[in-house]
């Protein structure tokens, strides 16, 4: 490892995570409470505070969990929730879970506060305080091995597969070589890979779990009637599922699997980590990711400090909770979008670099994202926040083998 | 031949086709493992052309891995997109010319 690469220092939190953002997010529990707290959120405008929150009215296991962890995350120091006061959501859970995991909290209940205005105004002076309070968290240094790193791709086109996502693997490798947990997800972009991912399981028994997850995502998607592709990835001359599934599936690299996880489970240790993110059972809720976004929350709420996401045709996205690093795939929208882009994959179709040479770099800029530098998404303001209905089954006894 | 020039480029070695590198004209021909391919439309960076004669029904192999079938014979040096390759899995969806989702 090369010297002058910075060293880390993180926000230390009470059940032993780390921090490498401190943020204080405001949290609406459904809807009718989005605008107040946008409204709270946007008075802090520059400073670390976001937005996140579940808009539906009914109850559903899988939004109470990523609620949960998203509040409890370690980039999060404090959480502001937003109930309307009639809505479904278990705020007293919440409250009780945040408060425990020893961050401050507070429930603002839109109804019993008077309103719109007195619960924006009283809701923005809390968020004050909280600032304030959370600037005496605790630092400590922290290891590249503490760090989790979920990768995505989204706008993907042909080059995809062939530039930014190896590069990523090989950013996975190095990563992994070190301890860190490296998350990997999207099953539905991984038809026709059953197999050849089976045979990297560090024991059959998980092979045959992340097998059975790629056949559900299959199944899943068939009742959908579409796969997860877009007219994008056609027009960037991807012509079927299978084709784009062994340019997402490069992402992974070349280490052993060491488990499989489902959205909010956390990995216990080091290594790489395939994120299931197709409902089990018949579909019930639709689409098992509506965007990008929604499957970015997942792997933050699996603990992931930073994503790398990459794309061909453009993405701006970025996240809430976690910087989001956009490694670009493609020389030609590099050049046009390059303020949205902090590596320019594209060079390994100009074979000015090699794969290696862009894994480095990611591997690179992940330190220093995790080191405080902002991230070309996070300096442009974006924080993306997506959660709707999913239902989840545990994950099985073979999934976390060691 | 100079690598700048380079236009298609083979994956792997068990792939029946190549990889637009640098966008093609009609006549456009690159050598590739000792074979010379001459395409036969204009065709953007990142898209497909056979590597050769791909028969109807015959896998298409890319990264060395089926990416489907091919629903007609696609001769040498034609472009392999949603027209004539179809996938074993999950019908694809686009929209066409004229802003309509079709399959």
């Amino acid at each position: 490892m090369s010297n002058n690469l910075p060293t880390l220092t993180g926000y230390v939190r009470s059940d032993g995570r780390k921090g490498i953002r401190n943020y204080v997010v405001v949290a609406y529990l459904v809807e009718c409470a989005h605008h107040v707290a946008r409204e709270i959120a946007e008075s802090f405008k520059g400073q670390p505070v976001h937005l996140i929150g579940f808009g539906g009215c009914y109850p559903n296991a899988y939004a109470d969990r990523m609620m949960n962890r998203l509040c409890t995350h370690p980039n999060v120091g404090a959480a502001l929730l937003l109930s309307l006061g009639c809505e479904s959501f278990n705020r007293h859970k919440l409250e009780e879970n945040v408060a425990a995991s020893g961050r401050p909290v507070h429930t603002i209940v839109i109804q019993q506060t008077g309103g719109t205005r007195k619960s924006i105004t009283a809701g923005a002076e809390w968020v004050r305080q909280a600032l304030g309070e959370i600037e005496g968290v605790p630092r400590a240094p922290l290891q590249v091995e503490e760090l989790v790193v979920g990768t995505v791709c989204g706008g993907s086109d042909a080059t995809s597969g062939v530039s930014a996502n190896p590069a990523v693997g090989r950013a996975f490798d190095l990563l992994v070589a070190q301890g860190a947990a490296a998350i990997f997800e999207e099953t539905g972009e991984m038809i026709g890979l059953g197999g050849i991912m089976a045979a990297r399981a560090v024991t059959p028994e998980l092979g045959q779990e992340l097998k059975q997850s790629v056949d559900k995502a299959a199944y899943y998607y068939r009742q959908m009637g579409h796969a997860s592709f877009a007219p994008g990835n056609a027009e960037g001359g991807l012509t079927t599922i299978e084709e784009k599934s062994i340019g997402a599936y490069c992402k992974s690299g070349d280490s052993p699997i060491t488990g499989l996880i489902k959205p909010g489970d956390l990995p216990r240790k080091g290594g790489l980590y395939l994120l299931d993110v197709v409902p089990d059972g018949e579909p019930r809720f639709g689409f098992p990711n509506i965007n990008d976004n929604a499957e970015i929350a997942e792997l933050i709420a699996c603990g992931s400090h930073l994503i790398l996401f990459t794309t061909g045709r453009g993405s701006v996205v970025g996240s809430a909770i976690s910087p989001v690093i956009k490694i670009c795939a493609n020389p030609e929208t590099y050049e046009r979008m390059r303020d949205d882009m902090d590596v320019n994959a594209g060079r390994i179709l100009r074979l000015e670099a090699s794969v290696d040479d862009v894994g480095r770099e990611i591997y690179n800029k992940v330190l220093e994202v995790a080191s405080g530098d902002p991230s070309c998404s996070e300096s442009l303001g974006h924080q993306e926040f997506v959660l709707t209905y999913k239902s989840f089954e545990p994950i099985g006894p073979h999934c976390l083998p060691v | 031949m100079p690598r700048a020039s380079r236009k298609l480029l083979r994956i792997h070695k068990d792939d029946n086709v190549l990889i637009v590198v640098n966008q093609v004209e009609p006549g456009d021909r690159d050598l590739v493992d000792d074979q010379d391919i001459v395409v036969t439309q204009r065709i953007e960076v990142g898209h497909k052309v056979a590597a050769r004669l791909i028969r109807q029904g015959e896998k298409v192999y890319k990264c060395g891995v089926p990416i489907g079938s091919a629903k007609e014979n696609i001769p040498a040096g034609a472009h392999v997109h949603l027209h004539n390759l179809r996938s074993d899995y999950i019908e694809t969806y686009t929209l066409d010319k004229d802003r309509t989702y079709v399959k």
